[in-house]
């Protein structure tokens, strides 16, 4: 046993993962397959595009609500609008921090007795200290960790499931419902962090492994590890938290205006919503935005973007090749006056400046299923 | 006459004379996973032993290459640009990143051969 396996926890499906030849790493205090032996990022990229592709996301926290104050509770610590959430259904948001920066983002379920919601594995000892110490009145907080949780994403992922589920084949994008799928209880949502169709399924880590396997068993669907993970969701313009959003970044900078609701957005009534609030009514004084590089090199986490005149007016933040896009793709941080689609700027590759611009994300359209 | 030799860089050099051919090896191009981008050197550029002289990026990271001699660079590979996968599919041949002059035959002796860096990968993995 080497240090880093000692350091590092597992998830139920680590056996699976080193039989179909995962490289394991270490990944927020997990052990996890960044890509498998036979295929590699571009292959396990690419079945999710096409196919399915199945990802073992069981380092990510869940957690259950309860209490007749529950909402109104979780109202308090995030921005999203809990109250009109109807059941069933799930919405993404984030903790904010007093000042209006992210403490974690995380999807919110309203169930018929409980709110469920899933958090970031590096943030979730902290997300789980900050609730026990603020959830105000009859609410009370229960750790899930006798779960596990696997995404099932790609445009074959219906078919997938409808071998047990018909009825899984028309939920609509942002919805949970309660399955027997291969004869194990599953809570389903049709959501993911591909930009594909796509399922997250959470069942008891004991049935995990089964579970995973009965769905490989089916030709469509194949493995997929974190490094394709990464790759799909930056094609698909979604913030990788502890990245592109952090406690020093707000929902407004980082273009998550669309996930505060209105009633919340006038409201207010979450940490630093005065700053949140002033900045929707009087812009942002930086803008997350896409970036195309012109030419094939990547552009990383970390380059200084420039102006004409060499002055620095951002960073990237999330930057690689993009293997649908088929080259490379970033996203950063720009001051406004740079932000808008179409501007030229220069990212700082290795002391050259390389031009990149300014696009609308995503860079692969989102398919999800609206029904 | 050829002549490959191996660094601790991973690293392979054929040498034909005084001038040697130098790419990756088969252990590091499956370390590094499909390379997507190859920035070779310039032709003339001088290199010194240990010093970056080239890089490679996987989808998910970039890399540097370390010339494992001194010299200039006569040729470069100019065809990874287009087909950077050569790196991985045929990296100890189609997947050359340059040719050196060598300016020090002497530190060829400090490289390995093809058992001692095979010694090598194993005590590595």
């Amino acid at each position: 046993m080497t240090d880093q396996d000692s350091q590092n926890k597992k998830t139920a499906l680590y056996a699976l993962h080193v039989e179909l030849g995962g490289k394991m790493v270490p990944f927020a205090g997990y052990m996890l397959p960044v890509q498998y032996a036979d295929a590699g990022i571009m292959l396990e990229h690419q079945r999710a595009r096409d196919s399915a592709a199945l990802f073992d996301v069981s380092h990510m926290g869940q957690v259950r609500i309860t209490g007749a104050d529950r909402v109104a509770a979780l109202e308090a610590l995030v921005p999203a609008d809990v109250k009109n959430l109807e059941v069933g259904k799930t919405r993404y948001s984030f903790f904010t921090n007093e000042t209006g920066g992210i403490l974690d983002d995380l999807m919110i379920t309203q169930a018929a007795d409980c709110l469920i919601l899933v958090i970031n594995a590096a943030c979730k000892d902290a997300d789980i200290a900050h609730m026990r110490a603020k959830l105000k009145g009859d609410a009370q907080l229960e750790v899930l960790d006798d779960l596990s949780l696997l995404a099932l994403q790609g445009p074959k992922s219906a078919e997938v499931l409808a071998q047990w589920a018909p009825e899984a084949t028309t939920m609509p994008f942002m919805s949970t419902r309660d399955f027997t799928l291969a004869g194990v209880n599953c809570r389903v949502s049709r959501s993911g962090y591909s930009g594909e169709d796509g399922y997250e399924i959470a069942m008891k880590s004991d049935q995990a492994v089964a579970f995973a396997r009965a769905l490989l068993e089916h030709e469509s669907v194949s493995v997929s590890g974190l490094g394709a993970r990464d790759s799909l969701r930056l094609e698909a313009g979604l913030c990788l938290y502890g990245h592109d959003i952090d406690t020093t970044t707000t929902p407004v900078e980082a273009g998550l205006t669309w996930a505060m609701q209105k009633r919340r957005r006038s409201e207010g009534g979450f940490p630093g919503a005065d700053i949140i609030q002033k900045q929707l009514a009087d812009g942002a004084p930086r803008r997350l935005v896409g970036l195309k590089p012109e030419g094939r090199a990547p552009c990383r986490e970390g380059t200084e973007l420039t102006d004409d005149s060499g002055r620095v007016i951002g960073k990237i933040t999330s930057g690689g090749f993009g293997p649908t896009a088929g080259g490379p793709v970033a996203m950063g941080y720009l001051e406004s006056a740079f932000a808008s689609p179409g501007t030229s700027v220069q990212a700082m590759v290795r002391g050259k400046p390389r031009p990149c611009e300014v696009v609308k994300m995503p860079f692969v359209a989102h398919s999800f299923y609206r029904g | 006459m050829s002549d490959v030799k191996f660094s601790e860089d991973h690293e392979w050099i054929r040498v034909e004379g005084d001038v040697g051919t130098i790419g990756i090896t088969v252990f590091a191009q499956q370390q590094l996973g499909d390379v997507v981008y190859v920035e070779v050197p310039e032709v003339g550029t001088a290199v010194e032993k240990g010093g970056e002289v080239a890089v490679v990026e996987s989808v998910k990271a970039a890399s540097e290459l370390y010339a494992p001699l001194d010299g200039e660079v006569v040729e470069s590979n100019g065809g990874l640009a287009d087909d950077p996968a050569a790196v991985n599919n045929d990296p100890e041949g189609e997947g050359w990143f340059f040719k050196m002059k060598i300016s020090d035959a002497g530190q060829l002796d400090e490289l390995m051969d093809a058992a001692a860096y095979k010694a090598f990968v194993e005590s590595q993995s």
